[in-house]
């Protein structure tokens, strides 16, 4: 039996999930040091929407902090 | 030193510099630079989960996000789009930390990678959606009056025009045009808030940006790349007093010839 996975691309980079797979199993996947936000094809995913926004095969994700800038 | 303070949008600060946490060497250094400037407002930039020191430390491990309100910035963004996208996650990280700074951006649409000027166009474009977004936006632009202008007819909360380009140490290059767009903004409208922001390279520039009229300054490489960046950050906090105060002090008018300090009269030369 074959798990079916999918490659989206990750802050730039590819990287595999198994699917079917959403903003929260990323995240809880990838354990991103808080506070952090996400953005899934160039569109904010709120806290409260990651359970409930699915990913799909070729899906560029964006999980961004806070750096020192001017 | 008791300046009333300075109101912009919701916010009402003290303290009129707002000083970046860009570029220092290490992030104890920021933020003993940050403590000396007496700053109230900090700006931060947001980028992918990745930068940590050797230590594995990140800049909100050297940040009282309790003291400060923190400003993001839309840095980096060449295009309306882009921008936006960054104000809305900035404002979704600072909503996680409670920090009263969720509620404004600091939009920088930028033009191009040498200059670092601001798009006049796109950052028109990025004010109108990010406020129908319900953001505080204060806006850098240029030093151009119409440009200026028409931000805050947008209904830019603040209008920042550079100095001189980002991190150039310039300082006020075209002081009459601060002066115009700051007789522009404020005509009718004296409460406006003008913050001169970039270019600044010691502690002069920023009295001199005072002494326009400016609200505040907005700077970061002049202290951070100063070769004493705390004591710099002390002058930086003195300037501004200096040139707030000067400011409503009301200086001397310039001549041409010297007109004595002491008595004419009583001389003893003969």
């Amino acid at each position: 039996m074959t798990t079916t996975s999918l490659r989206i691309l990750v802050n730039g980079e590819p990287q595999r999930v198994a699917s079917p797979a959403t903003v929260g199993t990323l995240v809880a996947l990838r354990r991103p040091r808080p506070p952090f936000a996400v953005e899934v094809n160039r569109r904010l995913v709120r806290r409260a929407e990651y359970e409930s926004t699915p990913l799909a095969e070729g899906d560029c994700v964006e999980i961004v902090t806070l750096v020192g800038g001017g | 030193m008791d300046p009333a303070p300075l109101k912009i949008g919701p916010y009402a600060f003290r303290s009129r510099l707002f000083v970046g946490t860009g570029k220092y060497s290490t992030y104890e250094l920021m933020r003993e630079c940050l403590e000396a400037s007496r700053c109230e407002v900090v700006t931060v930039a947001v980028r992918r989960e990745r930068l940590y020191d050797a230590q594995n430390r990140s800049l909100l491990d050297f940040l009282d996000t309790k003291r400060y309100t923190i400003l993001p910035n839309t840095a980096g963004c060449f295009t309306a789009e882009d921008a936006i996208r960054v104000a809305r996650l900035g404002r979704e990280i600072l909503e996680q930390l409670e920090n009263p700074g969720a509620s404004w951006v600091k939009l920088e649409v930028l033009h191009d990678k040498k200059t670092l000027l601001p798009d006049p166009i796109g950052t028109l474009e990025a004010t109108r959606e990010l406020i129908k977004d319900g953001f505080h936006v204060m806006v850098y632009s240029s030093d151009d009056p119409a440009a200026a202008c028409r931000l805050k007819e947008a209904g830019a909360t603040s209008v920042m025009p550079a100095g001189s380009p980002i991190g150039s140490g310039q300082g006020v290059l075209n002081p009459n045009n601060i002066r115009i767009i700051l007789e522009m903004l404020k005509e009718g409208d004296p409460a406006y808030p003008v913050i001169v922001d970039a270019g600044v390279g010691t502690a002069s520039d920023v009295t001199i940006a005072m002494e326009l009229g400016a609200d505040g300054v907005l700077l970061n490489t002049g202290i951070a790349h100063a070769k004493d960046p705390v004591a710099m950050a002390r002058a930086m906090a003195h300037a501004l007093d200096a040139g707030f105060l000067a400011a409503r002090a009301g200086r001397i008018s310039r001549k041409l010839y010297a007109t004595a300090s002491s008595p004419v009269e009583g001389v003893i030369v003969y």
